[in-house]
């Protein structure tokens, strides 16, 4: 058997569970060959997944757009599991690989070692990320979420306390009753439809009959309900501030790509069952996702300036641009066009980034006099570890801690709120740009986004503008020790940020193209459907 | 058999809801436990019923499909099953995790004032 290189496209699931499982082999104290296994392990994910970036970007003869599948244990399309790996889920894998590299280094600071298990499961949270993103079959969509949901329980209890089993119990029992609605979505549909493939169902939507079609709007709303809580759209997203506010620094960040799979499952099934082509489910759910956007956006606008903590602020941050990015969702499924929807892109990933960064610099910034040691023998005590785990900090502290602390919150101030010159800025004139040349059906919904959106920005900025007024300029206790494994990543984190701005051009193409690949479902569903079996290509060549 | 199928599901599924909605974290997790029963039922009913029929097809040959259940619900309610308990247990332990740090078993960790 000779391997083809189809195979990269399971890489990114198969990195990190064998990372992960290999790593438990492990005793709790080799903290720090774990950590070298969760490196590489990223990085080689990172490589796998640029590399089929690369390729989905396909050539002149495919119109810039490749699809490529993998049939798992070769049943064809649409009987068996198929991964799919396109433009749209290739940039998630990119992001997801670039978000953990500075989380893990970020974790080696301190974090990792004041609880058990962190980097397994941290490796099995990208698993059920990277999964989730690939998938092509609705009831593996639901294992993946499971995988990853499973792990970031253990995640958001890292650390222990008192507030984090609080929060983690609201958070368990929320997901769990959403994975119960996505289940009953799924069969739903597949008592309508008989097919658990997103391509094949994308194929069966136009002619279904009227009962059936009733029964799967009925299956689709409901599983929808499941991923917008995940995406933590208003009224479903009160569990969300205090859970990622009480979640440890490396895990919030991490956390911030955790809403943008509910938004990437909510664009991928929507624009491939309620596309132009579905005939008489046509924008299905689209006003919900405009109302639900709007609303978010709005709620966390009230959240930002009421909050009196950074890490209270920087959760409803997350709500504003996961709202953002479903409200023009939805626009674009009323018909708003391929701009608003490569703009949305585009802020996707430059909010998540910023939004990554400001949750790993919370903990720097409001630390006290010894911050970190005291807390180490605190929780050290809680969680009965060994007297002599508990050592002194390692590692460089960094001179002139509040110039650079500053000059990093800043510039993710800046991004956030969307001001020249960074990449929020550019996302967001995408977005609105689109907008004003779009032609929808409730004109008055479109005006009331682009208030919304600039609002948001004013209230971003006014909010951090205020919590860094408060921390560098009116405080009179000693500046805080803090370490250069901590500040690095997140200069990484603003520095790719940098690179997004700088690259806008290439990047902003490459929206555009996922953005028209991704409003022509036909592609994909013929794409992932005609994938031929591996033996009849060899039956073939013999 | 349809009604009595549908009444199962409908009592577990609304029994199920009312205990999550109470302010015991015991409550709770009967309450999910009785949903996901509701909705594994719920996944089985989904495949239609059918009387003294193998799920599984004979090889080769052509077959009448009517005579066979359909066998992906069947592989999808087992998926299911281990699922949610494996997440109930992962929840379970949470629970009392919850229950040691508070001293209270109420979902929010401290009693309403009233």
């Amino acid at each position: 058997m000779t391997l083809s290189p189809e195979h990269l496209i399971i890489a990114p699931i198969l990195i990190p569970f064998f990372a992960g499982a290999l790593m438990l082999i492990y005793d709790e104290r080799q903290r720090q060959a774990k950590l070298m296994l969760g490196l590489i392990s990223v990085a080689a994910t990172l490589v796998a997944s640029i590399e089929l970036l690369v390729r989905s970007k396909g050539s002149e003869l495919t119109g810039g757009n490749d699809i490529g599948f993998y049939l798992m244990g070769d049943w064809a399309a649409p009987f068996g599991i198929v991964l799919v790996i396109d433009r749209l889920s290739a940039m998630m894998l990119v992001l997801t690989s670039l978000l953990a590299l500075p989380v893990l280094t970020y974790a080696a600071a301190g974090w990792h070692r004041q609880g058990q298990h962190f980097h397994p499961m941290l490796q099995f949270l990208l698993m059920g990320l990277n999964g989730a993103f690939l998938t092509g079959d609705l009831f593996n969509l639901f294992v993946f979420f499971e995988v990853l949901l499973a792990a970031s329980y253990g995640l958001l209890l890292h650390g222990g306390g008192q507030l984090r089993v609080r929060a983690g119990l609201h958070y368990i029992a929320v997901n769990l009753t959403g994975s119960l609605l996505l289940l009953i979505g799924v069969s739903l549909i597949y008592g309508a439809t008989g097919t658990l493939s997103m391509a094949h169902l994308s194929m069966l939507v136009a002619d279904l009959g009227e009962q059936e079609r009733a029964l799967l709007h009925a299956g689709a709303g409901i599983m929808a309900v499941a991923f917008l809580v995940k995406a933590g759209i208003w009224p479903l997203s009160f569990w969300l501030p205090t859970a990622y506010m009480a979640g440890a620094a490396p895990v919030a960040a991490m956390f911030a790509i955790m809403t943008k799979v509910g938004v990437y499952v909510l664009l991928r099934l929507s624009f491939l069952t309620f596309g132009v082509a579905a005939g008489a489910s046509a924008g299905y759910g689209s006003l919900v996702l405009v109302g639900g956007g709007l609303a978010t956006v709005a709620y966390g606008l009230v959240g930002i300036l009421a909050s009196q903590s950074l890490g209270r602020m920087a959760a409803h941050l997350v709500l504003v641009s996961s709202g953002t990015v479903l409200a023009s969702a939805g626009f674009v499924l009323e018909g708003a066009g391929t701009g608003v929807l490569a703009g949305a892109l585009f802020y996707l990933l430059s909010s998540t980034l910023a939004t990554a960064a400001l949750f790993l610099l919370i903990e720097p910034m409001s630390r006290e006099e010894g911050g970190i040691a005291a807390m180490l023998a605190l929780t050290a005590d809680a969680y009965g570890l060994d007297e002599r785990e508990a050592q002194p900090e390692v590692g460089l502290a960094v001179p002139g801690t509040l110039a650079v602390l500053g000059a990093t919150f800043t510039l993710c101030a800046i991004a956030l709120a969307g001001l020249p010159p960074l990449s929020g800025f550019i996302g967001k004139v995408g977005m609105l740009r689109g907008m004003l040349a779009a032609e929808l059906p409730i004109p008055a919904l479109g005006w009331a986004f682009v208030a919304l959106v600039i609002l948001s920005g004013l209230a971003t900025l006014i909010g951090l503008v205020r919590i860094g007024i408060q921390t560098f300029w009116a405080t009179e206790s000693e500046p805080p020790r803090v370490l250069a494994l901590e500040i690095g990543p997140v200069l990484v984190l603003v520095a790719m940020l940098a690179v997004l701005t700088f690259k806008a051009e290439a990047t902003m193409r490459y929206m555009q193209q996922t953005a028209r690949a991704v409003l022509a479902p036909a592609i994909y569903a013929e794409g992932v459907l005609g994938a031929p079996r591996t033996t009849e290509t060899q039956e073939e060549a013999e | 058999m349809e009604l009595v199928l549908s009444l199962a599901i409908g009592v577990l599924a609304a029994s199920g809801i009312w205990l999550i909605l109470r302010p015991r974290s015991f409550q709770v997790i009967v309450g999910l436990c009785l949903l996901s029963y509701a909705v594994n039922m719920f996944i089985f009913a989904m495949g239609r019923l059918t009387l003294s029929a193998p799920p599984i097809m004979p090889r080769g040959g052509p077959i009448d499909p009517t005579t066979y259940a359909d066998p992906v619900p069947q592989a999808l309610v087992l998926t299911a099953i281990v699922i949610s308990f494996a997440t109930t247990a992962l929840f379970l332990v949470v629970l009392i995790a919850s229950r040691g740090v508070t001293g209270t078993d109420h979902v929010d960790g401290q009693e309403r004032e009233s």
